[in-house]
């Protein structure tokens, strides 16, 4: 009978001089999937900004379905193609209110697989204000040979920095 | 934050954490990316501030006609 767990791989929380990207790099294959657990702010100067995902340090083949609610706006949904990476959600930016995070989960089912990689997230911003965005992502990650996943980078699409006390935090789940 | 921006790169099978600084190609990327962002940020203002003046002139185009606030407001619900 299945007994699926689910481990600690690798987290790295910023330190005081922020980082530009956080790069997974050698993650073992030796579980069914992954899970990303990331709480995260950056330094652009709008109350939001964009967290991006690659795999493998590649910069094509990305799709992101995204439904996303900003509660000043709004609803919105759209389908981005032909991406150099995928958007995992809205974080906060340097306007948002002090010290306060965004929360983001992400799953990467098979990921050892050489099929078409599915990946979905949730996420949402905390930011004491009408601005705030939440969202629900499905991606698909197709690349010529559809390579098992050994390495995530996050970065943000603004080229902004992490600040201090960003997490990012990788799972494992075993399936047996 | 540090004056050149960093990468952390977390290595899942040693366990190590390196710090280095970027490059300058992945300084310039970063710069491109910056634009880029901005471009958007002003595209979708633009775009938001078109919607709330489209809004706002066929709102007042239905008053000119006799609705009434509460069935303008209807007709968005």
């Amino acid at each position: 009978m299945a007994n699926p767990t689910m481990t600690l791989i690798a987290s790295n929380t910023v330190g005081s001089g922020g980082a530009s990207s956080i790069d997974f790099t050698s993650i073992p294959s030796t579980y069914t999937d992954l899970i990303i657990k990331v709480s995260a702010r950056t330094t652009r100067s709008l109350f939001y900004d964009n967290l991006t995902m690659t795999f493998n340090n590649i910069s094509s083949g990305y799709q992101t379905l995204r439904l996303t609610d900003n509660q000043s706006s709004g609803t919105s949904s759209d389908n981005l193609t032909g991406l150099s990476y995928f958007y995992v959600g809205e974080i906060d930016g340097g306007n948002a209110t002090s010290n306060t995070f965004s929360n983001i989960e992400i799953y990467v089912p098979n990921y050892t697989s050489n099929n078409l990689k599915s990946v979905s997230d949730d996420n949402v911003m905390e930011n004491n204000s009408s601005q705030v965005y939440i969202g629900l992502h499905a991606h698909l990650w197709n690349y010529s040979g559809n390579p098992a996943i050994n390495r995530i980078t996050f970065a943000s699409d603004s080229g902004s920095s992490f600040v201090q006390y960003s997490t990012f935090t990788l799972y494992g789940i075993s399936n047996s | 934050m540090a004056d050149t921006p960093q990468a952390i790169e977390v290595n899942c099978e040693t366990g190590i954490v390196t710090t280095r600084d970027l490059t300058a190609d992945e300084i310039a990327a970063q710069a491109v990316a910056a634009q880029a962002a901005a471009d958007q940020k002003a595209a979708a203002e633009a775009e938001a501030a078109k919607v709330e003046a489209d809004k706002a002139a066929a709102q007042a185009k239905l008053a000119a006609l006799g609705l009434t606030a509460d069935e303008i407001a209807a007709l968005s619900k």
